[in-house]
């Protein structure tokens, strides 16, 4: 069984600028969760997710140090970037996936970069 | 005696959390259970503690928790194929086409479900309102009973006490091993619900230790 593992900024900055200049698909999220008010009512409910957005990228940089890490991903007119990420895998297929969990383990932000479509 | 009794949620493990007691109930007494679960809850959060799911790994083992769990309980399961946090997003009318579809094959007495409005997720107000609609259009006299669980803090104060009430104590033993069958989510969740424990029996039978539904009136 694969396990995320904590990121390593070089091998990481590696991965990406594997996908530099390629069509790649995109998967971006975070949430805090749907129960997020319900549990505690200060909180909001918030969250964005895009899957399988075909986006190609010109460069790519990894910044952040000790366990919190940004990413940004240039695009001929735009940007996509996403914080507090601090593990990551390259799984089977070759996609990289990358996330942050908060110290319960629960997913709050992954950026997930591939050369074909995600499923589901 | 209830003839056939369906359930319809969006995520596998809300049926192990909120109706487990009651559908042991009726499988004891020989009634024909059958699960309708809307999503492989693809968009969880928790993953595992410790974390041994991802975001592209965790549909598959929430699909063999799912399975395992109804497995557990002895239910029929149906997986309706909708993605996780999108149910709200998909058209109303084609839902509840979709349930009504199934509904008029199983022809159940009972149907189990959320509470639209009053169960906190959007996924479970989607659901329950399909449900409810897809119910509805089915004739008068072989409409089965719709029962809408609603998990709100407020729902007591906005719609008054429930009418059915299950007290699950001979079954919970059977409720917590379908609870924990989800095993990339049965801690997190229960964590999420207790600050002072992490005993996570203890933490069920005082969250979970009765299940409540409202008499749907059309």
């Amino acid at each position: 069984m694969n396990v995320m593992e904590d990121i390593q900024i070089d091998q990481a900055q590696l991965q990406l600028d594997r996908f530099v200049s390629k069509e790649v698909y995109v998967h971006l999220e975070t949430t805090n969760g749907a129960y997020a008010s319900h549990f505690d009512d200060k909180a909001y409910n918030v969250g964005a997710f895009i899957r399988n957005a075909k986006v190609s990228y010109t460069h790519a940089k990894i910044v952040g140090s000790g366990n919190a890490y940004r990413v940004g991903l240039k695009l001929d007119i735009g940007w996509i970037y996403a914080e507090g990420l601090s593990q990551y895998e390259l799984n089977e297929e070759g996609q990289l996936l990358m996330a942050g969990h908060d110290r319960e383990g629960r997913l709050m932000v992954a950026l997930q970069i591939s050369e074909t479509p995600f499923k589901y | 005696m209830e003839k056939h009794v369906v359930v319809i949620y969006p995520h596998p493990d809300d049926e192990s959390f909120g109706a487990s007691g009651t559908i042991t109930k009726f499988r004891q007494e020989g009634v024909p259970v059958t699960y309708l679960c809307g999503t492989l809850g693809e968009m969880g959060r928790n993953m595992g503690n410790p974390t041994f799911a991802n975001r592209e790994t965790l549909p598959e083992f929430r699909k063999n928790e799912l399975i395992d769990a109804c497995n557990v309980l002895d239910v029929e399961l149906q997986m309706l194929g909708y993605r996780d946090k999108t149910l709200e997003f998909e058209s109303k009318n084609e839902v509840a086409e979709h349930l009504l579809g199934i509904l008029d094959e199983l022809k159940p007495s009972l149907v189990i479900t959320h509470y639209p409005e009053h169960a906190v997720h959007p996924d479970h107000n989607a659901l329950g309102a399909a449900a409810i609609e897809a119910v509805g259009r089915i004739d008068e006299n072989s409409r089965p009973t719709v029962w809408a669980q609603a998990i709100t803090r407020t729902h007591q104060v906005d719609l008054g006490k429930p009418d059915v009430e299950i007290d699950i104590a001979p079954y919970f033993k059977k409720k917590m091993e379908a609870i924990l069958a989800h095993q990339s989510q049965a801690q997190g969740v229960l964590g999420s619900m207790s600050d002072t424990s992490d005993d996570m029996e203890e933490i069920a039978k005082e969250r979970l230790g009765n299940e409540f539904f409202y008499t749907w009136k059309y």
